[in-house]
């Protein structure tokens, strides 16, 4: 074998690490420099501990930290938990198959458009109540409950776990395979262990520690998001996520350093919850050890087995009446309580967002198309010098890769926007795509990386074998193989870009107006209707792309079964 | 393997933000702006106007865009609607723009602001001007007659801003479910207690729901001639004690027993919609009126002004200091006073915002564009408006902001 | 000895779609070995995994499948307790070697307990004191040997044997051929071996079904 010669694919992955470490390291210098009360341009001109302290008397702190963490730890754990009991009770059922199909494309559903739908499913004038009046419940008008925004953060944490659900499901499935999942499912339920019990003690241990980093990434997401919630959470006091963002947008300018200051707390939040979580992991290997080999095979199997069917199916049933709800608002005129319908229904809303839409909707899928083809690039390139290197990215460069995930956007978007005006990047096209690829690259990563490096190596053999040039190999054999994985990652990276709202808005200055700024300044405005109808614009060009993703190798390669499963 | 490490590149690639972070830039000198109205015209000629302006309000959107194309027609200007959620991302992206040096590429020429936005970024030198008198339509105002034209917050304007539309606010309610609304605040504590549950205000620092602290405030205070006053001149505790002994005695009656709030007016508005409250308030009189007309407000709704008055104010645009079209920025400030632009977007049809201009200074023919008296239902009566209360100076709002905050935002 | 049953195999019949694949009707009796021989896609696997509980979707079946005077056909295979061995050994990886058979122990009985019955399995195949390793670290025949007691060890009423010695070396494969057929016969389990490899049909002993393509 001979040595691999430098080429233009060993610099790829360098080039990756470079364009996601820069923009996030300025970015957090960005806020770092104001929390130690150095903004010049605010008349910060002297370094200070005053924002640190400012933070420390923050009204409502301690809740704040509670709130993230509690909300962020909780929900990853249901939306993991959710999943699990699901393949353990469903795994290569036909439920299964069609409970993915259905799971699949709500994958696309932006965020802010789940939390706005399920805010409207189970507020007291929403949906469900309005089903339920008056016949049921004797409401005539809506009662006066606090949900959502309850101080606990429940609806909170249910808004999380439906989004998070089908993004854990993807990636559990791209995992199952590698981890043999079938055979190993096999092996225990033929020595007579139950479906739930054969999984969680034959297969889970080694299908956790390939999801892992998307389990990490959900953390991450859901210690620091904002949009879901401002729309679900509470508001006195908020997430420590969203009172950063109310800082940031404060009139008074001298909060900017307040802010900076909760940005990084924002940053120390989200690695305490990773800790958290990181230190349970041990805690229950630990205390699992033994229960892996007591030999019990079906205690509490069915009730677990009617858990998880009950929980996916209520999960199911959240999501699409949440979806269902949006789509009775954009047809709704006037729409009072407790009308379960809305009658007159209008198409005026659609039309009228019909004249405006199209440069919108030009603009998200040119950047959409464009981040993503620059993602899968790069992530191809770095997975293929791998591969000849024939030892995976060291664990460091790894994490770089996952950097804009972990590292809350809040804590380094605004730097970001400062970087951008250094480098004299014009606000625009081309700024946005660059910043969407910052947080499309690691999830086409996270999708790809399992399915490329488990491709046989022995294929690429047969080929040298054959006479063909490493270059060959890789047109002819390797990309035509993964052809599926690949399209299923770019539909993962289009849906992140076009659900990117902050990004866009920062980095284009606003100019360049997106389905999602669109939906989200709409949003503010409070006009559901037309919300309504930006949301599932949103939902509708990322789950055309996991049409195309699914569809479109089945039909390039519908003479090649074995290409396909 | 001798391999520069990467870490070493990468710090030298960080320092360069950390170096801009420390230059201040200095501050460009007078924009070298032509003196003659005429010459701005044809400097602005072919310039695109990117113009910031809260996009949450889908009939202000459709009047921006009748400004565009007339824009285009009439001066070849070129205007680009930026939709924001929230002014403050103006802002952020002009300090970042000043914070990296760049002093005349600015990628904002115009921005819809007022109140504490505008006093921040004067204060901190983002804006460019003065520049609203040199505005030929500006006369149209009569300053000399309307000061508020002037004044932004009790702050002098000192022409770094234009004056573009009025608000005051205006209390709205469900004349099917309300027979008798409150006529003044403490008024609206004894309604609160008889309706539980059906009125709360949007959480502050909202700018609504700062306004209704003010307004609950001035009918509060012993003497209200104070409030014009910079609040760190008077002993802030006891002036305002009788506002948090109110809202301590009202918040167990508010919607979600004043738990939670709203985010925002326009959130406020959905809840009127969705019937879940029964009285709410806005800053735009002719709102209730156009959201019965949309079809987001029951057709019963109807709208008030508060017995001893309310608050109102004038809001502006301002241009930032850098700027890139400054000339275009200025031929669209004075379109919007044009009686043409101010007529329209008076019509209810098309928005309903109440103009600055000043009747006295327009012929009768321009005056007989704004007599639109539609005598909508929920539309408040003309004379109602007359009975105006004077923002109080900015330091109340932050004094008031930062207590609420300390008292009712730790859960 | 345990009491064990006949295994019956009642005009089972396999079918891909409306194509009938294979077809089997036999009794086998408590330590007797049936094989099934024929070459690769006749089915012979795909009729292994209808007894056992596995059948893929893409195929339907018919007939019954009965341990004594239980029916099975359309319990799930956890509840059959019929002993499964693979080609491939399948030692789980996150389990060491010991952990491997303490997983084929019924529940029950104490840490203790337990730990001796996996060093006797061990002892039995002459891996004393393997209980700690790795099964990384194990050869081959040493893994297809913990692998058949892990099987035993769950105390299954019959066998179900898959190529279980195609993937062994020679020697290997006369080893193990004698240990499982000794295993099976001691035990009086019914087993049912599929192979296309005839010397493990004739090593078997017991009667021998072609199944012709």
């Amino acid at each position: 074998m001979r040595p691999a010669r430098p080429s233009w694919l060993g610099l790829i992955p360098r080039l990756t690490v470079l364009l996601l470490v820069l923009p996030v390291a300025a970015g957090l210098v960005g806020v770092l420099a104001p929390s130690f009360g150095w903004l010049p341009a605010l008349g910060g001109d002297a370094w200070s501990l005053t924002p640190w302290r400012a933070l420390w008397q923050a009204p409502g702190l301690a809740d704040m930290l509670r709130l993230s963490l509690v909300t962020g730890l909780a929900s990853t754990l249901a939306a993991f938990a959710v999943v699990m009991l699901f393949l353990g009770a469903f795994l290569e059922t036909s439920l299964f198959r069609v409970v993915r199909r259905l799971l699949s494309p709500l994958l696309a559903v932006p965020h802010a458009a789940a939390a706005i739908g399920l805010a409207f499913l189970l507020a007291p004038s929403g949906l469900a109540s309005r089903l339920g009046s008056p016949w049921l419940t004797g409401w005539e008008r809506p009662p006066d409950y606090l949900f959502p925004g309850d101080p606990g953060g429940l609806a909170l944490i249910a808004g999380l776990v439906l989004k998070e659900i089908p993004f854990l499901l993807l990636m559990s499935l791209a995992a199952l395979p590698q981890c043999r999942a079938h055979e190993r499912l096999m092996v225990a339920r033929s020595l007579g262990y139950g479906r739930l019990h054969a999984f969680a003690k034959a297969v889970l241990p080694g299908l956790y520690p390939l999801v892992r980093l998307p389990i990490f990434a959900v953390i991450a997401f859901a210690t620091s998001t904002v949009e879901v919630a401002i729309i679900l959470g509470p508001s006195t006091p908020p997430t420590l996520a969203v009172a950063v963002v109310r800082w940031l947008n404060d009139p008074d300018l001298s909060l900017r350093f307040l802010a900076s200051a909760g940005a990084l707390l924002q940053l120390g939040v989200t690695v305490l919850a990773l800790l958290a979580w990181w230190l349970a992991e041990r805690l229950v290997r630990r205390l699992a050890a033994g229960w892996l080999v007591g030999g019990g095979r079906r205690r509490g199997e069915a009730m677990g087995r009617g858990l998880g069917a009950g929980l996916t199916g209520l999960s199911i049933l959240l999501l699409g009446a949440s979806l269902a709800g949006l789509a009775l608002w954009s047809l709704a005129a006037w729409w009072p309580f407790p009308a379960a319908w809305p009658a007159p229904m209008t198409l005026a809303t659609w039309r009228e967002a019909a004249d405006t839409a199209a440069t919108p909707l030009r603009h998200t899928a040119s950047i959409g198309l464009a981040a993503t083809a620059l993602s899968v690039v790069l992530v191809v390139g770095c997975l293929e010098a791998e591969t000849r290197r024939r030892r995976p990215l060291r664990p460091g460069a790894q994490l770089i890769l996952y950097l804009p995930l972990l590292v809350p956007p809040v804590a380094f978007l605004y730097g970001l926007v400062q970087l951008q005006a250094q480098l004299g990047l014009a606000a625009g096209w081309l700024a946005v795509t660059l910043g969407h690829a910052l947080f499309v690259l690691p999830y086409v990563f996270l999708s790809l990386a399992e399915s490329y490096r488990r491709l046989d190596p022995r294929w690429s053999q047969v080929a040298a074998a054959l006479g063909a040039s490493r270059a060959r190999t890789f047109w002819r054999v390797r990309l035509p193989m993964l052809t599926t994985p690949i399209a299923v990652a770019a539909a993962v990276g289009f849906a992140v870009s076009v659900g990117q709202y902050l990004p866009t808005l920062l980095l284009g200055a606003g100019r360049l107006a997106t389905l999602t700024t669109e939906a989200v300044s709409l949003a503010s405005g409070g006009d559901r209707r037309l919300t309504a109808v930006y949301a599932l614009g949103q939902l509708a060009l990322p789950a055309l792309g996991f049409v195309l993703a699914t569809g479109l190798p089945r039909l390039l390669f519908r003479h090649r079964r074995h290409l396909l499963t | 393997m001798p391999r520069p490490p990467l870490a070493r590149r990468l710090g030298a690639a960080l320092l360069v933000p950390l170096l801009a972070l420390a230059a201040l830039p200095s501050l460009a000198d007078e924009a070298p702006l032509p003196e003659d109205w005429s010459e701005i015209r044809a400097e602005a000629r072919g310039q695109t106007v990117y113009w910031n302006a809260w996009g949450g309000d889908a009939t202000t959107n459709r009047y921006i865009g009748w400004v565009a194309e007339r824009m285009a027609q009439r001066h070849g200007v070129e205007v680009i609607h930026v939709k924001l959620d929230d002014t403050a991302a103006a802002v952020s992206r002009v300090i970042a723009e000043k914070s990296a040096g760049n002093v005349d590429e600015g990628a904002i020429d115009l921005v819809w602001i007022n109140g504490e936005n505008f006093a921040a970024m004067k204060r901190h030198g983002l804006l460019f001007g003065p520049f609203a008198w040199r505005l030929p339509n500006f006369s149209l105002t009569a300053p000399e007659d309307n000061p508020e034209v002037l004044t932004d917050f009790t702050l002098p304007t000192e022409g770094y801003e234009s004056p573009w539309g009025k608000a005051q606010l205006t209390f709205y309610y469900d004349a099917a479910r309300v027979d008798t609304p409150p006529g003044d605040i403490r008024a609206l504590l004894d309604w609160a207690r008889a309706h539980p549950g059906r009125f709360t205000y949007p959480l502050v620092p909202d700018f609504l729901g700062s306004t209704f602290l003010k307004q609950a405030l001035i009918e509060l205070v012993e003497d209200p001639a104070v409030l014009a006053e910079p609040a760190d001149a008077h002993d802030v505790a006891a002036i305002t004690a009788p506002l948090w002994d109110y809202l301590d005695a009202l918040h167990p009656h508010l919607w979600r027993q004043g738990r939670h709030f709203p985010a925002s007016g326009p959130e406020l508005k959905q809840l009127m919609g969705d019937g879940e409250l029964d009285l709410a308030f806005t800053f735009n009189p002719a709102e209730p009126a156009a959201a019965v007309a949309d079809h987001r407000l029951p057709p019963s709704t109807r709208s008030y002004v508060l017995d001893d008055g309310t608050l109102g104010n004038v809001h502006f645009v301002a241009i930032p200091f850098n700027a890139r079209h400054k000339a275009g920025a200025m031929v669209l400030a004075n379109f919007l006073l044009s009686p043409e632009a101010q007529a329209r977007k008076q019509d209810i049809a098309v928005w309903g915002d109440p103009t600055v201009l000043d009747m006295d200074r327009l012929s009768a023919e321009q005056r007989a564009a704004f007599s639109t008296d539609d005598g909508h239902p929920a539309r408040l009566p003309p004379r109602a408006l007359e009975r105006l209360r004077p923002e109080p100076h900015p330091s109340w709002m932050e004094a008031l902001e930062e207590a609420w905050r300390a008292r009712y935002a730790r859960g | 000895m345990p009491e064990t049953s006949p295994l019956w195999l009642d005009e089972v019949a396999i079918y891909q779609g409306d194509r009938p694949l294979v077809r089997v009707d036999a009794r086998i009796a408590p330590g007797e070995v049936l094989t099934l021989m024929g070459p690769s896609g006749v089915g012979k696997s795909t009729l292994l995994a209808q007894v056992a509980g596995f059948l893929a979707p893409a195929f339907t079946a018919t007939g019954r499948v009965r341990l004594g005077d239980e029916d099975l056909t359309t319990r799930p295979p956890e509840r059959r307790r019929l002993g499964l061995l693979f080609q491939d050994p399948l030692l789980f990886p996150h389990l060491s070697v010991g952990g491997n058979l303490a997983f084929g122990l019924p529940p029950g009985g104490g840490r203790r307990a337990r730990r001796r019955r996996v060093e006797a399995a061990l002892a039995d195949i002459g891996l004393a004191g393997f209980a700690d390793r790795d099964p990384a670290t194990l050869s081959g025949g040493q893994q297809a040997r913990v692998a058949l007691m892990r099987v035993l060890l769950a105390e299954p009423r019959a066998m179900l044997l898959d190529e279980p010695f195609s993937k062994l070396d020679a020697a290997l494969r006369d080893e193990m051929r004698r240990l499982v057929f000794a295993r099976v016969h001691d035990r009086g389990l019914p087993t049912l071996m599929v192979t296309h490899d005839r010397q493990d049909a004739e090593a078997a002993g017991g009667r021998i079904i072609e199944l012709a393509p």
